[in-house]
């Protein structure tokens, strides 16, 4: 029995099998709508996060399944005292399968050392989200057709933005992947991400200040949001999270297959100008989110 | 007084000097009724100065710990005033229950029941990780 907690926990054959398992959803999603008839899923949100329980959700719904759970603290065991790891072995009872969000870092790892049935990290904190990286590394492979040979840029909340940090140690074990990392000074990536992913894998990558300068570059463009609660100080979270905003007419020089993503929900960081241009993909990468979700559901439910 | 004078005990040598104390608290030698002494600043051969433990007791070692603490750490086994073993810790793949993690947003953090557990994620530099939130011991 396994579980999905950090996005190394899979090897880089077992990211491309879930890869072309929802490839393959994607093109014949009726072989797959009895898949985990009479399975549930038990949605264990211990804070709200409404697109990524919807998610999970509805690629469980899709696969003929079933879904229980609760959607914040209050209304949950957790609100009367409840540890996580009792929790964990309670809800083994009732379901096949769980997805966890927390706000504590590590909490869905304690539900998947007490649990009898596979535990996906819903999002712990700002720690780790690996249906996230894996909705990424979809979207990526469906909008190039490849994972390797490319320019991947990240802009914005570099220091703060765990969907960046996942994403980065995710691409940097393909073939020629070099990252540009455009931040101001403030939001830089963190040591230990150039030391334990950047350095460590030995990719290319080079860091500024400037979106307009790196953009003839790029392959790929991944924005991220500024989020408030990151901040210590609101003064700080204003003056940086309008930064990097990305408009039609820093476009300009931008290749014509660049693919832009985006985790979503967006703030302001893309403009809505921007929707319309087939270059964007962050509403395609919604929809793949949920196609890798039923891939890693019937993986870990050992369906075929 | 015991030093140089265990009958029965055990004499731990090679502590990296500064770090005595805190294997003291970490081995619990505090709850010990037996005599317990800790030198300072030892001159050492290799490495300038050093840290020793003497307990005068032949007690239970936790050698993760050591290991963790430092490899090079040398534990010899006094029986009737002789030194019947010597062994060496080794670096530990994970530590159970004794570093602390000191992330405020660890799930670690709000439930105490929860053993903290360290896991050895870079041989080359000694680093070890809290299993839950991968945050770096000090
Ligand atoms: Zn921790």
């Amino acid at each position: 029995m396994r579980s999905l907690i950090d996005i190394a926990d899979l090897s880089v054959s077992e990211i491309d099998e879930l890869i072309a398992k929802a490839e393959d959803i994607i093109a014949d999603p009726d072989k797959y709508a009895e898949k985990c008839k009479r399975k549930k899923l038990a949605t264990l949100f211990y804070e709200p996060s409404t697109r990524t329980r919807l998610s999970f959700e509805s690629a469980m719904l899709e696969l003929g399944g079933q879904v229980i759970g609760f959607s914040e603290a209050q209304s949950s065991s957790a609100s009367k005292g409840e540890s996580v790891a009792d929790t964990a072995r309670v809800i083994s009872c009732f379901a096949d399968i769980i997805a966890m969000r927390h706000p504590m870092e590590g909490a869905p790892r304690v539900a998947a050392m007490n649990a009898s049935i596979p535990v996906i990290n819903a999002g712990d904190g700002g720690h780790n989200h690996p249906t996230q990286t894996l909705t990424d590394l979809l979207t990526i492979k469906r909008e190039k057709g490849r994972l390797d040979h490319m320019t991947v840029g990240c802009c914005g909340d570099l220091k703060f933005g765990r969907t960046v940090h996942s994403l980065v140690a995710a691409m940097s074990r393909y073939e020629d992947v070099d990252f540009v990392l455009i931040s101001p000074e403030e939001l830089r990536v963190p040591e230990h991400v150039r030391t334990d992913i950047l350095n460590a894998s030995g990719v290319r990558y080079r860091e500024t200040e400037s979106l307009s300068e790196a953009m003839e570059s790029l392959d790929v463009l991944y924005m991220t949001r500024v989020q408030r609660e990151r901040f210590i100080s609101e003064a700080d979270y204003v003056r940086l999270k309008d930064t990097y905003i990305l408009t039609p007419d820093k476009l300009e020089t931008a290749k014509p297959d660049l693919s832009i993503l985006h985790p979503l929900p967006r703030v302001n960081e893309i403009s809505v100008a921007i929707d319309s241009d087939p270059r964007a993909c962050y509403f395609r990468q919604v929809l793949n989110g949920k196609y890798i979700r039923m891939a890693l559901i019937m993986k870990l439910l050992e369906v075929e | 007084m015991i030093i140089g004078t265990i009958v029965d005990g055990i004499v731990i040598d090679h502590i990296p000097a500064g770090r005595g104390m805190e294997l003291y608290g970490y081995l619990g030698l505090d709850k010990l009724s037996c005599e317990v002494a800790l030198i300072k600043n030892a001159p050492s051969g290799k490495r300038g100065k050093k840290d020793i433990l003497k307990i005068n007791e032949v007690i239970d070692l936790n050698f993760d710990l050591l290991g963790y603490i430092d490899p090079h750490i040398t534990v010899n086994i006094i029986r009737g005033g002789e030194r019947v073993e010597k062994r060496h810790p080794v670096l530990p793949e994970e530590i159970h229950g004794v570093i602390k993690c000191k992330n405020p947003r660890c799930i670690t953090a709000v439930e105490q029941e929860i053993e903290h557990i360290f896991r050895l994620t870079d041989r080359e530099n000694r680093v070890y990780r809290c299993v839950y939130c991968d945050t770096r011991a000090k």
